[in-house]
Order: C-alpha cells, then structure tokens, then sequence
C-alpha cells in the first residue's frame, strides 16, 4: 500500500520546504517526520520520500541506512535505548542492559513477544554526568539502578499516545504539541 | 587558589523556566544585541578576535580568526552552521546550554549573524536530544514575536531566520564538513578540505561552522567588551580567552557541567569542582576532553627544564596541575578537547577502557577510508582478545600497528581520534595488555566496595 503523509504532518513539511534553498535538505526532516507516522521506514516510505524530493530511491536508501536513528524494520510502540559508552559503563551500564534484558525478556535488537518495547544500545547521549542512563522513547532517564527501571517500563507500558506510531521523533506533530 | 565561580554562561541555569524569554530578558538578556547593532558588523569581529575565544567543539580553533576567513561569493548567501551535534563520549556540555538557556544560544546566532552577514542560520542538532531541539525551537518563535528574528530585526534593515535541524543518529556529522552534507540531504561522509567551509560550505556557500558553546559566549563578549572577556580566563597570555564549560563524569563525588575560567589545572576540576574522586577511592587516569584526547595519569610530570620551551613555566610539575588550555594539553601530548573529562580510579581496567572506546570507534567510521574503517574495527577485535584473554603477544606490536597506520591517513580526524587515545593508552599501561594475556579482564562498572 503506497504511504502518504496526514495532511497534519505534509503541513509541517511543507512549512520547512522554503527554509532551505535545496529539496534535498528535506531528507532527513522528512524521514522524521514519516517515520513518526508509521513507525519504521518501509520501501513505500523511500519512495514516498524520493518522490516528494525529486530523489531517487537509491538516494535516500542511502541516506536511511547511514543514520541509526531510522528504524528499518518495524519496532515495539516502546524504543529503549540504553548507553553503553565509558562513563556510563564505568558507572554500570552493562547492569542497567542486562536488568533491560532480564526483565524485557529480549536481547539488545529485538522487540518483546507482546510488541511493547524494543531494546537498543546507543553510543553516548551526552548525559554522561549521569550515568549510567538510558532513552526511553524521547525522554532521558538517569542515575539509574536496576531497581529503578520497574516503575519507568509500567509507565510506558501504560502511556498510550494516539496517532504516532512511533513515540520517539524530534520533528513531526508529536513534537509540536507539547511545546 | 580557590577556583572562580564567574556564572556567565550558567548565569540563569538555576532559575525557574530559565529557558523562556521573560527570564532570559530580566536578566539582561537581548541587551548585548541592541548594543551589538549600534556597533556594527566590523567592530563586533574585532572584539570577538580580542575575546580569543577558541572554538569550544574540540578543535580549539580561534573564532575571530576563522570568521576572518569567510569569502563572500559574488551569487552565493553566506551561512553559519551551528554544530549541536554533541556526541564525543564524555561531553555534555552544549545540551545543557540549549536546554536551560536557549535565548543566550539564539542571541549569540542573531549576533554572529549580523556579523558576517547571514541571513540564514542552521542549527544542526543532535536527533537524540528532543528537548534541546524543543527549547531551540520555542526560543526562536519567541524571538521572532519579539522581533529579534524576521525581516528587519530591530525596525533595521536586517533579516534573518534561524533554522533547527534535527540530525538522525551518527556521532560522524559532528565533524563540521560531515555536518554540511547531512544538512544537505545526504549521507553524513566527511569532505576532502580545503575547500574549507568559510570558502565552499552549505549548499555550495561560503559558511562559518561553530560550535554551539562557541556562539553562546558571544553575548557575553559584546557585553563585556572582548578583552574584559578573555581576561577571565588564566589563559589571556596565550591568547585563550575567557570562561567555559567544564564537564566531569566518571568515578567522581560530584559529575557534572560546571563553569569556570579556561586555564583551571584537571585537578581542580576533578577536586574543586567534581568533588573528588569517589570516596574510599583514588584515581588512576582521566581523559582530559572527550574520548579522542588521550589519558593522562598523576605521577606523569612536565619535563621542560630549557627556558625557551613553552611549557617551561609548569616544569617538574603533574600533568594535573597544569592549566588547561588548547596549547598547554596540546604540550602534554594530548588535547583540550571539548573541556569535558572522564575520571577512572584505581579499580578500572584499562583494556576494557581500551575495549568500550575502540567499539565507538568501529561503530562510528563513515567508512570512506580504509585506514579508518578497517583499523577501528581491527583496534576493537583487538581490544576484545585483550579482554576476554585470548590475546598472544603478537597481538599488542599488532595493535600499535594499526593504529600507527590510521594517523595522517584519512580525510577527517575521527581516524585520528581513535588512534591517538588507543596508542595513549597503550603507552602508559603497557603492562596491564601484557597481564591480560592468557587471562580474561572483568568488567568495568562492577559494584566496588
Ligand atoms: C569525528 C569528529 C566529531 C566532532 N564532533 C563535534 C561535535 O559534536 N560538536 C562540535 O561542536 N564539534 C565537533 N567536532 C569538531 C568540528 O569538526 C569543528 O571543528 C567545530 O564544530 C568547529 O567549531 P568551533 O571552532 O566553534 O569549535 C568534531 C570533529 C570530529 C573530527
Ligand atoms: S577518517 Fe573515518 S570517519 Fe573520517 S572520513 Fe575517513 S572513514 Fe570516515
Ligand atoms: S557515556 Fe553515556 S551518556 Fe555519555
């Protein structure tokens, strides 16, 4: 099934278009904004984008694959990234992934069976006064012990929000709400 | 002597929605713009050349001089770009700016824009940091209600708009030629320079590249007069001017962000400032700016008995106690880096040190160059050996090897900056690589009594 953005999000597209003086700038942005929509980048949302561009799909598969923040494959409604670089592993990061792993039932890179949380590593995300911490979706959650992480995964567990797919995205409709 | 607590960069990070334009205002803030426009352009450079404002992203460069270097293109618009990609290992400093005082960031862009004669500013920010992208982005509606931002700032005849981009996720488009090509669109590969960006940039224009911290400081440069600045600093006789942010994490009392002069010794910093190494503790080592500059040790002392040598002054001294300044770790052979340091005590494995930064390393290569790509993942194949024990001796001469072979081989620094530290590591804790043979290495972050 061909994708298409909601009018809500081709509006905030089309209102970043002008800011630059290339349609091509418009990948990244663009992206965001589709994958907060679905979830993931499918082959219908490159082509959606290379069309909306002038690209070629080649052109920004290249561009999705270079960039881990795009999803390639569908993943959980929750997205856990836990950090694993030095001052959060000397401050116990392979404690906070290993609880993840335990309590989650899955490996770094895999969805829980139910759906609800994938669990990623990620390189630095410049907390790392706090470590060791953890991404949950757009949020940051620091200073974290294994004891800490049941009431954080209930609260996702609970939190629906209506319209995003995915729960993490910098631009898109999701972001503009709640400023 | 007690280190300086100046509270000009974090002058409004304790306040109450210090991030709304109504705190940034009641504090002074817009002021040094208004001043800056009864200026002009050309003595707004001069006193930023007499700050000696270094460039807060790593490289240390200095800002007046490289915006000396902008060549306006007959066609072309010039732009700044704005580098908030914050993501070298230990730095957590630009975040915090944005997030707490987003108005001192924009002020800082309206100023260097009007400058250098920009109409166009694009903030590249980390994708990860959703709440800076949010507090930069309100910042700049707010302003341009006020009519800070728009088609005549000021009722002059300046306009300009200030644009947020959001990156996706590679620690590469921090590096600035990196950055201009994820902003236009494409894969974040690092640029063959020169051309340099202040010639060739964004989108085929001339375009100054600055960190974040570095534009935010220049409100405070205009309000306070260039030089007033830079005296702030311990580093004014080598022309390093002025108040910066520190940050510390690791084995320490109190990790944090914290400002203070440039020119404060690392032990201040780990002392003063981060509380101390953890109590019951002592300290091994510390990376001294973010994971590419490579790790010092105490018992190291500055050998620089002739006069003449420039680091003279802190001869027989600790590499602890010298001030940190771009060309006094530049003398320690290491580097300033982005001022943030990783403090590791005396429980701390150096090969699995070794291990996290070289996994960095290989996940982070653009992978343009074979010398990175390759060595990086060799380096971290190597340091996994080292770790788990089934590394022979062959296999340290090999590791040196192959970093060896990366340093001045590659288009951008990040080969560079894995090497570096890796050969850093290996020449002051040899013997921990040689004891790890035939013997597996526990994890770091293990509960310590
Ligand atoms: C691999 C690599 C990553 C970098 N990451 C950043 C970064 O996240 N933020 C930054 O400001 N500079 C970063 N830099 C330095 C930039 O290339 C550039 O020197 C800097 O943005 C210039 O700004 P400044 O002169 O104001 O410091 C990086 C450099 C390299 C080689
Ligand atoms: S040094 Fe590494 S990161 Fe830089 S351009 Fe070459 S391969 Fe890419
Ligand atoms: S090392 Fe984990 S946030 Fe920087």
């Amino acid at each position: 099934m061909a994708f298409e953005l909601t009018p809500e999000r081709l509006a905030i597209f089309e209102e970043l278009l002008p800011k630059y003086p290339t349609k091509q700038a418009l990948s990244i942005p663009l992206l965001h904004i589709c994958q907060e929509q679905l979830g993931h980048i499918s082959a219908e949302v490159i082509e959606y984008v290379a069309k909306k561009l002038a690209l070629s799909t080649a052109d920004v598969k290249g561009v999705v694959t270079f960039y881990t923040l795009f999803q390639q494959k569908p993943v959980g409604r929750n997205v856990v990234w836990v950090c694993r670089t030095l001052s959060c592993e000397l401050m116990g990061a392979r404690s906070i992934k290993d609880a993840l792993e335990q309590k989650l039932g899955c490996h770094v890179g895999e969805t829980t069976r139910d759906g609800e949380f994938t669990v990623l590593e990620a390189e630095c995300l410049a907390a790392c006064g706090a470590g060791p911490m953890m991404q949950l979706n757009d949020e940051y959650f620091e200073n974290l012990t294994p004891e800490k992480l049941d009431d954080i995964l209930d609260a996702a567990r609970r939190k629906k929000d209506a319209g995003c797919a995915a729960t993490f995205s910098p631009i898109g409709i999701r972001a503009r709400k709640e400023q | 002597m007690p280190v300086e607590n100046p509270r000009i960069l974090t002058k409004n990070y304790d306040t109450p929605n210090s991030w709304t334009l109504a705190t940034y205002e009641a504090s002074g803030g817009y002021k040094a713009l208004r001043k800056s426009i009864a200026m002009g352009p050309a003595a707004i450079r001069d006193e930023v050349k007499a700050a000696n404002l270094r460039g807060r992203g790593g490289a240390g460069f200095a800002a007046g001089l490289k915006w000396s270097f902008l060549k306006t293109h007959p066609e072309k618009p010039n732009y700044i770009a704005v580098n908030a990609d914050e993501g070298e290992p230990g730095t957590f400093k630009d975040r915090t700016l944005m997030e707490k005082d987003p108005h001192r960031c924009v002020e800082g862009f309206i100023i260097a824009a009007y400058a250098l004669d920009v109409h166009t500013v694009y903030v590249y920010i980390r994708g990860e940091l959703v709440l800076a992208i949010k507090r930069i982005e309100q910042a700049v509606r707010e302003a341009r209600a006020r009519g800070y931002l728009g088609s005549k700032i000021l009722d002059q005849d300046f306009k300009l708009d200030i644009v947020v981009h959001a990156g996706a996720g590679a620690y590469i488009c921090g590096e600035e030629t990196s950055l201009l090509n994820s902003l236009e669109g494409l894969r974040g590969e690092p640029r063959l320079k020169p051309p340099f960006p202040a010639v060739v940039g964004a989108f085929g224009a001339p375009t100054i590249v600055n960190n974040l911290e570095t534009l935010a400081a220049v409100p405070s440069i205009i309000e306070l007069g260039g030089e007033a600045f830079s005296k702030l600093s311990r580093l004014h006789h080598l022309k390093d001017g002025g108040v910066r942010l520190y940050g510390i994490s690791g084995h320490v009392n109190r990790p944090g962000v914290y400002e203070a002069p440039v020119g404060i010794t690392l032990r201040e910093l780990i002392d003063d400032l981060g509380g101390g190494v953890r109590t019951g503790h002592t300290l091994k080592a510390v990376i001294p700016g973010g994971s590419s500059t490579p790790v010092l040790r105490e018992s190291d002392t500055v050998h620089a008995p002739d006069e003449k040598h420039p680091m003279h002054a802190w001869h027989g001294k600790s590499h602890l106690d010298v001030p940190m300044g771009v060309d006094t770790m530049r003398g320690l052979g290491t580097m300033l880096g982005t001022c943030c340091a990783i403090v590791m005590d005396e429980t701390t494995s150096m090969v699995r040190v070794a291990e996290n930064l070289m996994v960095f390393y290989a996940h982070e290569s653009c992978g343009q160059c074979t010398p990175c790509r390759e060595g990086c993942a060799w380096m971290a194949r190597l340091c996994h050996k080292f770790a788990d024990g089934s590394a022979t001796t062959v296999d340290l001469d090999t590791l040196a090897d192959v970093a060896n072979n990366i340093i001045g081989n590659t288009i951008c620094a990040l080969g560079d900056g894995a090497a570096m530290p890796m050969l850093g590591i290996l020449k002051l804790f040899r013997n921990e690589f040689e004891a790890a043979i035939g013997k597996p290495t526990p994890l770091l972050g293990l509960k310590v009594a």
